[in-house]
């Protein structure tokens, strides 16, 4: 029997990231029992092995907690542990519109933060109930008052019933959970109308086929009833019915306000679509629900192969990446330097990497990357308009009216003394100030920014003029034209395609100059010399050389090592199908991809 | 240029009395070595190695390690005995022991020139007390010049190792200390740049920023410096870091460089050997304390032999020839493989590196320059054809 509606709570905890939301989120299973104490690994919900390695939580992911409350009745607490990376807001969006409330949670160290905010007005979009939770109050750095008061001078809620808490003591959890009873509104539903569950993320497990997670708003979900598929009009059988605790628990059937999964005999993640509407196939609900707006690619790049033999491997793998992450995009493209690959699209630059660390790692292709860019809007001269998203294919300017590009708007919070060095990083990127406010002690800077400006660097130096302090987040914001040109950078006289960037004219000498320095100091000593150059037309705006080596023999090598400096020499040979011929040198791809990745910093 | 059939016995003493900081090689320190043990596993290596390559003739024996001198006298005659009686030996054998320059190892000179040892080398490293120190070696100056003494006196032949480009080392200490070594040759002297090796205590002290090396324009500095001083000391470099008086070279090394037979015996030893015309790779069990239960079982430490094949053959025989001052003889590269030179070295390549001054190629010879040399990592994959098929698409 699925729970009465007043004993349920459904919650996201949003916070900016590094704020101890997982960490929170462990301690809440632990204490409700979930997992057994040596069952507990840190950060339990990030299960993938990225997620545990860098600390963030990639993928939204949901728990039923059991909680034997203080006025001895059980509640069953559903929560959702979102990311809190900009990049993954839309995961963040998905789980609260399936929830009634938020734990809002900031840590006592660091205060209010930008993905803070953006996340708390996404939760009050959503019309939730807020719990604001005061973290990390262990260190010995917490002020707990400081941070409540951001709350309320920044965010505008009401802070005086925050909860201090330590999600790594677990000081403060069980107030935590009383606040969630107390604080937060039970879902309301219909057992006695028609089945109507929102699909809110669906992936794909080995074991169990494409599993979709649900939550009811009406009726029941049931093993073994027929469903309909509101949006795609598929219908289905029921298989399975279960929770995560966070193991996996079959049940028979999921009730109102509840959330869980099942599954279907869908094979493919591609017939389920993310927002969707299920009900049952004969008693079918009148509306559907609202469901979610896609998600927009921001950042685009193209991954070639190294090995051009493995482009059909690539093209499995993006597949399988895909059916675990709808923001990813991808098509077939074919380069004239680099063969055959695939142009993606990725939310932003944190999704790029980790989607191209997962290729290599779950995958082992070895990648290459090109610049990220963003997709430019190329006005013809009979005022047709097409959507440019690979530089290289940038039309002969000639044939060009004019070229437009996405803006972004910035919402940037810093500790005040950062403050110069951040508004000299914005003008620098061709920003123009929106708002400088004061918050608390800290000042809140609105700037609208070319995305192009962006994609490229601008977290890295935001992080390191401020010491990392600074904390940052966009919304997309129309397009606007611009004077824009396309950067090329040769080595040995031939073009890389991978390096070819469409740039402001101003940026152009600047990005060009730094690009060949940093080029010349990743690419290795060769038998000859190299020439860098980086070109606007048939125009060199910057040159470096590197030189020819001059000394690589090892000392000794005697009859024991023979076998070790051919391994060596097969090595070299087999470096050098990761490297790409350019006249009679060879530049290790290695080498591109640390160029693309490094800041202009000097 | 390459003498056919050239044969020689290599002998691996695993042991040291300490781990030299720099030191890759397979030594170990160990306390409690049962010397008769020892003996009699190397003498059962021999037989069994007799058997399967018997109708030979040992042109060299060389005992290296870890620290051979720290052998019993007893156990080096047992060896050297054993090989003359299961095999041939030239007239003029070359029977050589690495020595590490303490005083009491040097005591024992005699007893090993008594055994049969006609030639040393000895590890002196350096020639002042704190680099000896930094080395991690147990010497001091006096008492390497003390061996070098005692070296001199119980052998006709004997030569000396020192590691150069040292953390903080100029160019004119270098050649100063290069200057003094001089003095104290006899015909062969060795000199390696300090290299830094994974798994040594350097390479982590070297990750770790606790010191620098010199980089790539200084150590060909040095390298040069070291070529003008011992030339003008008419001790030329014959192969990348050995250098010797005409006549002097050590004919043991010679024989991997010039690609020829040895067995190798003893932990970790490797050896190469030719049967019925096909190569095969050996290679013994590193651990020693395997490798003796491995011969008390089976009669010998080794590892199933690999076959080598033909293009390995050739490359392995390239990149060691191209070592020698005297270059490599393309002949024999193409007997090795019984194929013929340019399918394996790209012609281009060589006239290229040619060109650049890099290499000379007369009548069937391959031989680097000094700038050649000095590139000689990159220079062998240069030379080589790329064998396996090309990535499809090359940059436009
Ligand atoms: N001292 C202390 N550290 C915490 C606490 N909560 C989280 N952390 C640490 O803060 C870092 C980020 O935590 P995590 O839960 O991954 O944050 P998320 O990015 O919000 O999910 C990790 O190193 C945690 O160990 C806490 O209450 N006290
Ligand atoms: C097998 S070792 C000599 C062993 C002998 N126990 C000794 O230490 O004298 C041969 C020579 O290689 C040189 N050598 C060893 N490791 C080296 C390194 N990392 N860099 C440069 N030369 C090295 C030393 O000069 C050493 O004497
Ligand atoms: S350098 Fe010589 S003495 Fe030092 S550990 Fe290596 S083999 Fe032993
Ligand atoms: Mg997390």
């Amino acid at each position: 029997m699925s729970k009465p509606l007043e004993h349920i709570r459904n919650f996201a905890i949003i916070a900016h990231i590094d704020h101890g939301k997982s960490t929170l989120a462990d301690r809440l299973i632990q204490t409700c029992g979930g997992l057994e104490a040596r069952e507990m690994t840190e950060q339990v919900l990030d299960n993938m092995e990225l997620e545990q390695e860098r600390g963030i939580t990639i993928k939204a992911q949901t728990v039923r907690l059991t909680y034997k409350a203080k006025d001895g009745i059980e509640y069953q607490l559903n929560l959702m542990d979102t990311p809190g990376h900009v990049d993954f807001s839309y995961e963040v969006s998905r789980s609260l519109a399936s929830c009634e409330g938020s734990l809002l949670v900031v840590d006592s160290t660091q205060g209010v933060e930008a993905q803070t905010l953006a996340n708390v007005y996404q939760a009050i979009d959503n019309n939730h109930d807020i719990v604001p939770v005061i973290n990390k109050i262990d260190l010995p750095a917490a002020d707990i008052e400081a941070a409540k008061k951001e709350v309320e001078d920044v965010i505008g809620l009401d802070a005086s019933e925050a909860i201090p808490c330590s999600g790594k003591t677990g000081e403060g959890i069980d107030d935590l959970l009383e606040a969630i009873i107390t604080k937060l509104p039970p879902p309301k539903g219909d057992t006695e109308a028609p089945t109507k569950a929102l699909l809110v993320d669906s992936w794909y497990d080995s074991y169990l086929g494409v599993v979709i997670l649900v939550r009811v708003i009406d009726g029941t979900l049931k093993k073994g009833q027929k469903i309909r598929f509101m949006n795609t009009g598929a219908t289905r059988d029921i298989d399975r019915v279960g929770i995560f605790t966070p193991k996996h628990v079959m049940l028979d059937e999921l009730g109102p306000g509840e959330m869980g999964f099942i599954t279907a005999g869908i094979k493919e993640i591609s017939d389920t679509q993310v927002g969707d509407t299920i009900t049952d196939e004969k008693y079918q609900c009148e509306t559907a629900l609202t469901g979610f707006k896609p998600s927009v690619p921001m950042v685009f790049c193209s991954f070639y192969p190294i090995d051009n033999g493995e482009y059909e491997k690539l093209k499995d793998s993006l597949s399988r990446l895909a059916l675990n992450d709808a923001s990813l995009h991808f098509e077939a493209e074919s380069s004239q330097a680099l063969g055959m690959g695939f142009r993606c699209g990725f939310l932003g630059l944190l999704h790029m990497e980790i989607i191209q660390e997962r290729l290599a790692r779950e995958f082992d292709l070895d990648l290459i990357p090109t610049a990220p860019s963003v997709v430019y809007q190329i006005y013809d001269m009979k005022g047709g308009m097409t959507e440019l998203y690979n530089p290289v294919d940038m039309p002969d300017p000639t044939h060009i009216e004019h070229i437009e590009e996405p803006w972004i708007k910035a919402t940037i919070l810093t500790p005040d003394e950062f403050l110069g060095g951040l508004l000299t990083l914005c003008e620098e990127r061709r920003g123009s100030q929106i708002e400088l406010t004061y918050a608390g002690a800290r000042a809140m800077l609105v700037y609208r920014l070319p995305l192009n400006e962006v994609v490229f660097d601008f977290y890295d130096r935001l992080k390191s003029i401020s010491k990392g302090y600074a904390s940052f987040d966009y919304e997309l914001d129309g397009y606007a034209e611009n004077d824009l040109i396309k950067l090329d950078i040769r080595v040995n006289d031939e073009p890389v395609d991978a390096l070819a960037m469409i740039v402001h004219r101003s940026q152009a000498e600047r990005r060009g100059r730094h690009l060949c320095e940093r080029l010349k100091d990743l690419i290795p000593r060769q038998m000859f010399k190299i020439a860098i150059q980086a070109a606007i037309g048939g125009k060199i705006i910057a040159r470096e050389n590197v030189s020819a080596m001059r000394k690589d023999v090892t000392a000794k090598c005697y009859g024991g090592d023979i076998t070790r400096k051919k391994k060596l020499l097969e090595k070299q040979k087999k470096g050098k199908k990761k490297m790409r011929q350019y006249g009679n040198v060879e530049i290790p791809q290695s080498a591109f991809i640390a160029a693309l990745k490094m800041g202009d910093e000097k | 240029m390459k003498q056919q059939g050239q044969f020689g016995v290599y002998i691996h003493w695993p042991f040291c009395l300490a781990k030299c900081p720099y030191c890759d090689f397979n030594s170990h320190v160990r306390e409690g070595i049962d010397h008769d043990l020892w003996r009699d596993a190397y003498l059962r290596s021999i037989d069994h190695y007799a058997s399967l390559v018997p109708a030979r003739q040992v042109e060299s024996i060389y005992f290296g390690g870890g620290t051979p001198s720290l052998m019993v006298p007893e156990t080096v005659e047992a060896i050297i005995d054993r090989i003359q009686q299961k095999w041939q030996v030239s007239n003029d054998i070359e029977i050589t022991l690495e020595a590490n320059p303490t005083s009491v190892e040097a005591e024992k000179f005699r007893a090993f020139r008594e055994a049969g040892i006609n030639r040393v080398s000895l590890g002196v490293q350096a020639l002042n007390n704190s680099d000896l120190k930094f080395l991690g070696r147990q010497h001091n100056v006096k008492e390497a010049l003390k061996a070098i003494d005692i070296a001199r006196e119980n052998f006709y032949r004997y030569s000396f190792d020192l590691i150069y480009a040292r953390p903080k080392q100029t160019l004119k200490d270098w050649q100063e200390e290069l200057e003094r070594a001089v003095t104290y040759t006899n015909g062969h002297l060795s000199l390696y740049q300090l290299t830094i090796e994974r798994g040594t205590q350097f390479y982590q002290d070297y990750a770790q920023k606790k010191f620098v090396v010199p980089g790539e324009e200084l150590a060909a500095d040095f390298y040069n410096l070291t070529q003008d001083v011992l030339e003008a000391h008419n001790l030329p470099a014959y192969e990348v870091s050995n250098h010797a008086r005409a006549g002097d070279e050590s004919r043991h090394n010679l024989i991997y460089w010039h690609y020829g037979d040895y067995v190798g015996i003893g932990p970790g030893a490797h050896g190469r050997l030719t049967m019925e015309d096909n190569k095969f790779a050996t290679r013994e069990h590193r651990s020693p304390e395997i490798w003796l239960e491995r011969v008390a079982e089976q009669g010998s430490g080794v590892h199933p032999f690999e076959g080598v094949p033909p293009e390995d053959r050739f490359v392995e025989a390239l990149m060691m020839g191209l070592r020698l001052r005297d270059g490599v003889s393309l002949l024999a590269l193409e007997r090795e493989a019984g194929q013929n030179w340019q399918d394996f070295i790209d012609e281009d390549h060589v006239n290229q590196a040619a060109k650049e001054g890099w290499l000379v190629h007369q009548d069937d010879c391959l031989r680097l320059t000094h700038e050649g040399l000095l590139r000689l990592n990159a220079m062998v994959p240069y030379l080589l054809r790329e064998r396996r098929a090309q990535p499809a698409v090359v940059a436009a």
